[in-house]
């Protein structure tokens, strides 16, 4: 079928001898991405290449796993697509310092991104911008609409009227109140400590001032999401600790659970898997009225091989990539993926929609361990893992948790020694 | 005054081997080897000599990660020799009980999780201990236990010791299969002759087949020692490769593999990854040397 249509438009080419098609470039595009196979090839591509006559696009994804090996021997090999999807911060980082990807900061359609958006792909000083931010994933809670009807029980906005439902539903004893296990730990930390930390971190002022070396990880702000990590053990269900994520997912869209901590991939999953009404809700902020902050993590990026043959062609795409077409496209196709540029995106999912919402209420920040901090060993994230863990298992006290990373971190990053 | 022919078959018999065993294992382990004496400064590779080792043992992160992972290694062999092995020896003494049933059925039946892979095993028991759909807790309630189940696989303390067992369970058809076919070795006649002089049953057993399949145990303690000391699956299948929870079930092979490859956000190492494999090697080396040279020719063998 696709070889038919190649030879149709090989056998056009010839006929019309029109000079516009035998310009065509045809750009390649490096991903991990493999889920999105079918939504490039008959959403995003067709898009572009009404628009674009003259360029044509080639969407060739590997295996997550295997990307970065994969696309680190092509770009030595010179055999890699023209476009490259970037991994946030250091993997990317160090493609750009090799000299394989392009500085786009010149390019007029990264003005569309906040600064928050762009840091993913920044050089350490924000000087060089080598990605268009793509899109992002943001933490919240969401929760079973059907199970706080039926416990009469309000949407909890203030950490107070948080504990509250969640004491309310476990007193009550039909749900689980909550489902999260440690058993994998990333859980513990993504959707525990990064979610709910940024309101006591204040978001970017802090996470900046921590990477400055203004702040340590022995100061209130971070300690403090570990002592509220610490009340959430007795809400889990039992046997948490050998809980692992899946079993998690299941609990929850089985309707065995009233709330899930949760990051916005989750969104389509959770609307083939449960059939109940689901909501969501921000992490709560500490007072009524508090300034609230999100974590609105910085995910997928694309940019161009410094090699490619086709810059200007691969320059016109990122643009496009950059725009609200782009935007709307991507960010209805996968919910719960959001695309970052500054014009607001109309999507249909109820769910998704209510994550992206908070971007207008709330201060967006990116998870605290990603940029810079987590280069060395000890490597921060994977001990913030543990450090997590240890908070809800009650195994440490807050204090100490904070010290034992602090410790970790002076031992190799200069701003901390 | 002939001298004799230079016998070019043998070299030509000997070659395919060679040069396979070669390529995918004396040149990869060597190096590995070569690999752990460098670092990259720089996107360069510099030679650095035994500093990567000097770091892996005198560094507090480095060496916390290191002691913990082979303490956990001993205790996961400590287990698989206290257990498995006494374990099998007492199978395959019962299997080879003239008068036994079935036998054939049981012999399969304890011997079929060794064939199977470790994702399916570590699975498969993950399902079975899970607090929320397993079996286990389910059970222990039907005798009225309940109170002695735990969410084993997620506590510091049980997590390592359970997936020892688990592994024993995999592995115990080995011990029972080894020890089995040296017990059909020993002859009719010594029994008879011990019979005669009043030896029977259990005493038959300590007194006569103990002594006979020695060199046996000594076999599978040694395989056991390389495997337990070379084990990486299972721990990875079941809890990934930060050997949750809280490093407790973090084992040598594990720690090489985050530090080779890297994860999640820390990137790989290869050189200080090279470092622990290399160290492995040499306790490897060291354990079966000893076993070679202080045990082994030191046992009393006995002309059946």
């Amino acid at each position: 079928m696709k070889r038919n249509s190649l030879k149709l438009a090989l056998l056009g080419t010839t006929l019309m001898a029109s000079s516009a098609y035998a310009e065509d470039v045809t750009l390649i595009i490096e991903s991990w991405r493999n889920d999105d196979l079918t939504l490039w090839q008959e959403q995003i591509i067709p898009a572009f290449e009404a628009k674009h006559p003259g360029i044509k696009l080639q969407f060739t994804p590997s295996a997550p796993a295997e990307y970065n090996a994969v696309l680190n021997s092509k770009l030595d090999a010179g055999s890699a697509g023209d476009l490259i999807t970037c991994r946030p911060f250091d993997a990317s980082l160090a493609l750009y310092e090799a000299g394989h990807l392009t500085d786009l900061s010149s390019v007029d359609a990264m003005s569309n991104f906040s600064d928050v958006a762009k840091s993913a792909w920044q050089t350490d000083d924000g000087s060089a911008s080598f990605c268009v931010p793509m899109a992002s994933v943001i933490h919240g809670f969401i929760y079973n609409k059907d199970a706080f009807a039926e416990l009469g029980i309000d949407v909890p906005t203030t950490e107070d009227e948080f504990f509250a439902a969640l004491d309310k539903i476990k007193e009550d004893g039909t749900y689980i109140p909550m489902a999260m296990g440690t058993n994998d730990q990333w859980e513990a930390a993504t959707m525990g400590y990064n979610n709910i930390g940024p309101n006591y971190w204040k978001g970017e002022e802090g996470r900046q001032a921590l990477i400055a070396g203004e702040q340590k990880l022995t100061d209130e702000a971070w300690t403090a999401p570990y002592a509220t990590l610490a009340r959430w053990g007795q809400y889990l269900g039992d046997g948490y600790e050998a809980q692992t994520y899946p079993d998690s997912q299941n609990i929850f869209t089985l309707g065995r659970a009233a709330i899930y901590p949760a990051g916005s991939w989750e969104i389509a999953g959770f609307n083939t898997q449960a059939d109940f009404e689901m909501g969501a809700f921000k992490p709560p902020v500490q007072n009524a009225g508090d300034t609230c902050y999100i974590s609105d993590h910085t995910d997928i990026g694309i940019g161009m091989n410094a090699a490619s043959e086709h810059p200007e062609a691969a320059e016109t795409f990122l643009a496009w990539v950059a725009s609200p077409e782009f935007a709307e496209i991507f960010g209805n196709a996968v919910p719960g993926f959001f695309p970052l540029s500054n014009t607001p995106v109309e999507l249909a999912d109820p769910l998704a929609k209510e994550f992206v919402g908070w971007r207008d209420e709330c201060e967006s920040t990116i998870r605290s361990t990603y940029q810079i901090l987590s280069r060395g060993t000890p490597n921060l994230e994977n001990e913030t893992w543990g450090a997590s863990v240890a908070a809800i298992k009650g195994a440490n006290s807050p204090e100490e948790l904070g010290a034992d990373l602090q410790k970790g971190l002076s031992s190799w990053y200069a701003p901390h020694q | 005054m002939n001298r004799p022919r230079f016998r070019w078959h043998i070299l030509v018999f000997l070659a395919p081997a060679v040069l396979v065993y070669t390529a995918v294992m004396i040149f990869p382990l060597f190096n590995t080897l070569r690999l752990a004496l460098y670092t990259e400064i720089d996107q360069s590779r510099v030679f650095v000599g035994l500093q990567n080792f000097q770091t892996l043992f005198f560094d507090p992160i480095w060496s916390e990660q290191f002691w913990n992972a082979l303490g956990n290694n001993f205790w996961f062999f400590l287990i698989h020799m206290l257990v498995q092995n006494p374990i099998g020896i007492a199978l395959a003494a019962l299997l080879s009980h003239p008068r036994l049933r079935f036998a054939a059925l049981y012999r399969s039946a304890i011997f079929i999780p060794t064939i199977l892979s470790f994702v399916i095993v570590g699975f498969a028991w993950k399902l079975i201990l899970s607090p929320i759909w397993g079996i286990a807790p389910s059970m222990l309630d039907a005798v009225g236990l309940k109170s002695l189940f735990a969410p084993w696989l997620g506590k510091e303390e049980y997590a390592l010791t359970t997936l020892a067992l688990i592994s024993v369970w995999q592995f115990v058809g080995i011990p029972m299969m080894l020890i089995y076919a040296a017990l059909l070795t020993i002859p009719e006649e010594i029994l008879e002759a011990g019979e005669i002089d009043g030896i029977t049953g259990t005493a038959a057993f300590w007194k006569i087949k103990l002594p006979l399949i020695l060199p046996s145990i000594g076999i599978i303690s040694i395989l056991t020692f390389v495997g337990n000391f070379n084990a990486f699956d299972l721990i990875y299948a079941s809890q990934g490769a930060l050997a949750g929870p809280d490093f407790s079930t973090d084992i040598l092979g594990t720690f090489m593999y985050r530090t080779f490859f890297g994860f999640q956000l820390q990137l790989g190492d290869p050189h200080m990854g090279s470092a622990i494999a290399g160290a492995m090697f040499a306790i490897i080396l060291v354990g079966v040397c000893i076993y070679l040279f202080g045990i082994q020719t030191r046992m009393r063998r006995y002309q059946l």
